[in-house]
């Protein structure tokens, strides 16, 4: 499938990249219709990588690349559900986006996230899932999950810690503040930061350099330096679901649920 | 260094720039979500531009139940 148009993203070959634009209002929230796209996506890698070298994910939506998962959609769909079906539910969620997460870091391309705005939360572990980060001026990244009472859950921590100093990490996650995309560059999480309105032409730019390199190699080479940490990924599920049966968690999600605000956890 | 006045002064000059307020129309005890319409989402993007703009790191949580931009400029002077 070289082009898809779906409800919540859509994928397109140009060139020999494959660019994956996320469109679901109002900031790519992540929930069920976003992972059931993401898994069309990702069983169409081996064909896609017939025509395709890298891959860029970006965004649609003004507001920003992605303001992480669904918690309104979490909150409204487990609420009904005896504990034990909830955490179920929650558990199986996981249990497929870190399949779509780890199929993305591990994929034969070079990965390029073109982001913008909002890269929080779920937004970000995206993000981390790529190759390299090129981010808009005026992007901003936060892990905002202690907020409510929980940790990343869609492979965050493992892949930043993967990929950036532990003190770093434990900045991000610990206070759960936002930083701008020149402090994420100055950290070695950003690798290139364009100007307003200008992350997609730079991604497409670094996309048009990486085509003239040998694709295996390439491959190899992705694969010498960036391996993937199944185990912590695994031991990030299990935390998140212990978390996630305590009481504060539910009363975090009402909260944020009930808020008209557009980020309601934040400052 | 900027004083606080001149510090007030530069982020209702740019507040108004960027969300196309009149600067006569801003003073520095005003509410900036409501005077310049903003939700938490363009606060972010304010935030940003003030980094940017006085070459300064403002956690987001140093805003917290801060909604006037005198007590910002006092957030934004301390890291001066």
């Amino acid at each position: 499938m070289k082009s898809f148009s779906g409800k919540t993203l859509s994928w397109n070959t140009v060139d020999g990249t494959v660019e994956l634009a996320l469109h679901r209002e109002p900031c790519n929230e992540i929930g069920s219709a976003t992972l059931t796209e993401l898994e069309i996506f990702v069983a169409a890698l081996d064909t896609l990588q017939k025509d395709a070298h890298s891959v860029i994910v970006t965004s649609t939506r003004a507001e920003g690349f992605c303001a992480g998962a669904d918690l309104r959609e979490l909150y409204n769909r487990s609420k009904p559900m005896p504990a034990a079906d909830r955490l179920h539910e929650v558990r199986s969620f996981l249990e497929r986006i870190h399949k779509v997460m780890n199929a993305l870091d591990a994929a034969p391309f070079t990965t390029i996230a073109a982001v913008h705005g909002v890269v929080f939360g779920g937004g970000f572990e995206l993000a981390l899932t790529c190759d390299l980060i090129i981010a808009d001026k005026m992007a901003r990244f936060c892990f905002p999950e202690l907020r409510l009472g929980l940790i990343p859950g869609f492979g965050g921590i493992p892949r930043l810690k993967r990929d950036l100093g532990n003190a770093v990490v434990r900045d991000l996650l610990l206070t759960g503040r936002s930083i701008n995309a020149a402090k994420a560059q100055s950290v070695g999480l950003v690798s290139q930061i364009a100007g307003e309105g200008d992350a997609l032409r730079v991604a497409r730019a670094t996309a048009a350099q990486v085509k003239k390199f040998d694709r295996e190699t390439a491959v190899t080479a992705k694969r010498f330096v960036k391996p993937i940490p199944h185990e912590e990924l695994r031991q990030e599920i299990e935390l998140f679901c212990q978390l996630f049966s305590r009481p504060a968690v539910e009363a975090g999600l009402r909260k944020f649920v009930e808020s008209t605000d557009a980020l309601p956890y934040l400052p | 260094m900027n004083t606080l006045d001149q510090t007030t002064e530069e982020i209702l000059n740019l507040a108004a720039t960027h969300f196309h307020v009149p600067r006569e129309q801003l003073a520095p005890n005003d509410d900036f979500f409501k005077k310049l319409g903003i939700n938490s989402l363009q606060a972010l993007d304010l935030l940003t531009r003030l980094e940017q703009h006085f070459r300064i790191e403002l956690p987001d949580y140093e805003l917290q139940g801060v909604t006037d931009f005198r007590t910002l400029a006092e957030r934004i002077q301390s890291r001066l």
